[in-house]
């Protein structure tokens, strides 16, 4: 370890590693660290990914792809299933990923890039110097040492510090978390598709997912919305569904997680940091995704790293610019994904119902999310007129 | 003030963490700490899926 670095990154997730790659490959100074011993355990995640936007990040490798699927099944509360996402080819859309390997892959990535990598190290607290923040204090076998660095990464998940040590309130309302059980279940038939069931009936304000990890194994999990909860917990609700649909299920693993569903926060960087992924809240409102966002952030925050090098300038003049280009792409995205979620979670079953009816006739299966949302809204307007600015 | 850790219940998950409104807690490997500027106000007893927290008042 050395006493400065151009870039620290703290936490070693997709978004992190796919920052400390990206500097790194740029011939930066950096230094990635994990507080957990071990990259990517205990999996936090449901572990679905859309094909194409993986592979603009990285090349797949059947050592962290568990399942392809062909693509989404939504299931209304009466049983009406949608098709969608599915690919033109027939092939397949998407993935469910083996996290403990695929988060050591890319973190192989950054280190083979150059990128020093520090595991069992957790960050305790931010250097600063005349306002700007210039390291961190990092824990390694319980003595804390300071690292400097030019450019703090925040890349520390939904419990981070390290965007509150810098004086951006990140902290989460029960609206804008999504609570989350998940079970790996053996001994049943898993399918080709990756199932979504919406509805009270499954779940307050989320849904319960069934994502392929194999021909006999499922990640089967459930979300609430933390404003919605109440007294229930998702584990009981998800042992209930378990009872209910899955009799046969074995648990092998059990795991669970908060998701950010708040939608865009204010503020993601200060003099002298970044943050990037569930750190800086990006994760999707209505499908919990935050993978890819994660790694876009990731590399969008390298990239102006690179630049603020170049410069020597790393207050928000400069690093203002991963603030513009991430809220442009990746912040237009999930505002539209917070009104179509606020909208939903309101609907009764029945409404929900309706909406699956009125899609009926028509084949969604090649189309993605974003292309059927117009087509519910043109055959639902008054259900869903407060998504009119989506779509008019 | 503060908040009781079932740490037999606990998942570790860092989702107590992430709503805290004074950052009093912390995910530290397989267990959370509680520091002193907790203010009992019980948001993450609402939102642990498995239901370790306990606010003491």
């Amino acid at each position: 370890m050395k006493s400065k670095y151009d870039v620290v990154v703290v936490g070693a997730g997709p978004g992190g590693s796919i920052t400390a790659k990206t500097c790194a490959e740029a011939g930066l100074d950096v230094l990635l660290i994990e507080k957990r011993q071990e990259i990517g355990d205990p999996v936090r995640c449901a572990e679905g990914v859309a094909k194409e936007a993986l592979i603009s990040h990285i090349q797949p490798d059947k050592r962290w792809i568990a399942a392809e699927v062909k693509g989404s099944k939504i299931i209304a509360p009466d049983g009406t299933q949608i098709k969608m996402s599915e690919e033109d080819s027939g092939g397949k859309a998407g993935y469910t990923l083996e996290r403990k390997v695929f988060d050591r892959a890319l973190a192989q990535q950054a280190a083979m890039a150059g990128a020093e990598v520090m595991v069992k190290t957790r960050a305790t607290g931010l250097l600063r110097n005349n306002g700007f923040i210039t390291g961190i204090n990092a824990m390694y076998m319980g003595e804390t040492n300071e690292i400097k660095a030019d450019i703090v990464i925040g890349a520390d998940g939904i419990e981070s510090k390290v965007g509150r040590w810098g004086g951006i309130d990140t902290s989460l309302k029960l609206e804008d978390i999504d609570t989350c059980a998940q079970f790996l279940v053996s001994n049943i038939e898993a399918g080709e598709y990756s199932k979504f069931f919406i509805g009270k009936k499954y779940t307050p304000g989320g849904y319960v997912w069934i994502f392929p990890k194999g021909p006999h194994t499922a990640n089967v999990g459930l979300g609430i919305l933390g404003s919605k909860c109440g007294n229930i917990r998702p584990i009981t609700l998800l042992e209930n569904f378990m009872k209910t649909y899955l009799p046969q299920g074995k648990i092998i693993e059990i795991v669970v997680g908060g998701v950010p569903v708040g939608g865009p926060i204010k503020q993601t960087v200060a003099d002298g940091l970044i943050l990037v992924g569930d750190a800086a809240r990006q994760s999707d409102p209505l499908t919990g995704g935050g993978i890819i966002n994660a790694m876009d952030a990731g590399k969008i925050a390298a990239e102006v790293c690179i630049k603020a090098k170049e410069k020597g300038d790393y207050s928000v003049r400069t690093l203002n610019e991963y603030e513009d280009r991430w809220r442009a792409t990746i912040g237009t995205q999930l505002s539209k994904s917070l009104k179509v979620k606020n909208l939903l979670v309101k609907l009764s079953d029945e409404q929900l119902n309706q909406l699956a009816h009125s899609l009926v006739e028509i084949d969604t299966s090649k189309m993605p999310l974003p292309k059927v949302l117009p087509i519910l809204f043109k055959k639902n307007p008054k259900l869903l007129w407060e998504l009119r600015t989506l779509f008019i | 003030m503060s908040v009781n850790v079932n740490r037999y219940k606990c998942g570790y998950c860092g989702a107590c963490v992430g709503v805290c409104p004074v950052g009093a807690l912390e995910l530290v490997e397989t267990w959370i700490e509680v520091d002193n500027t907790c203010t009992s106000c019980g948001v993450c007893a609402k939102i642990c899926p498995v239901g370790a927290l306990v606010v003491i008042k």
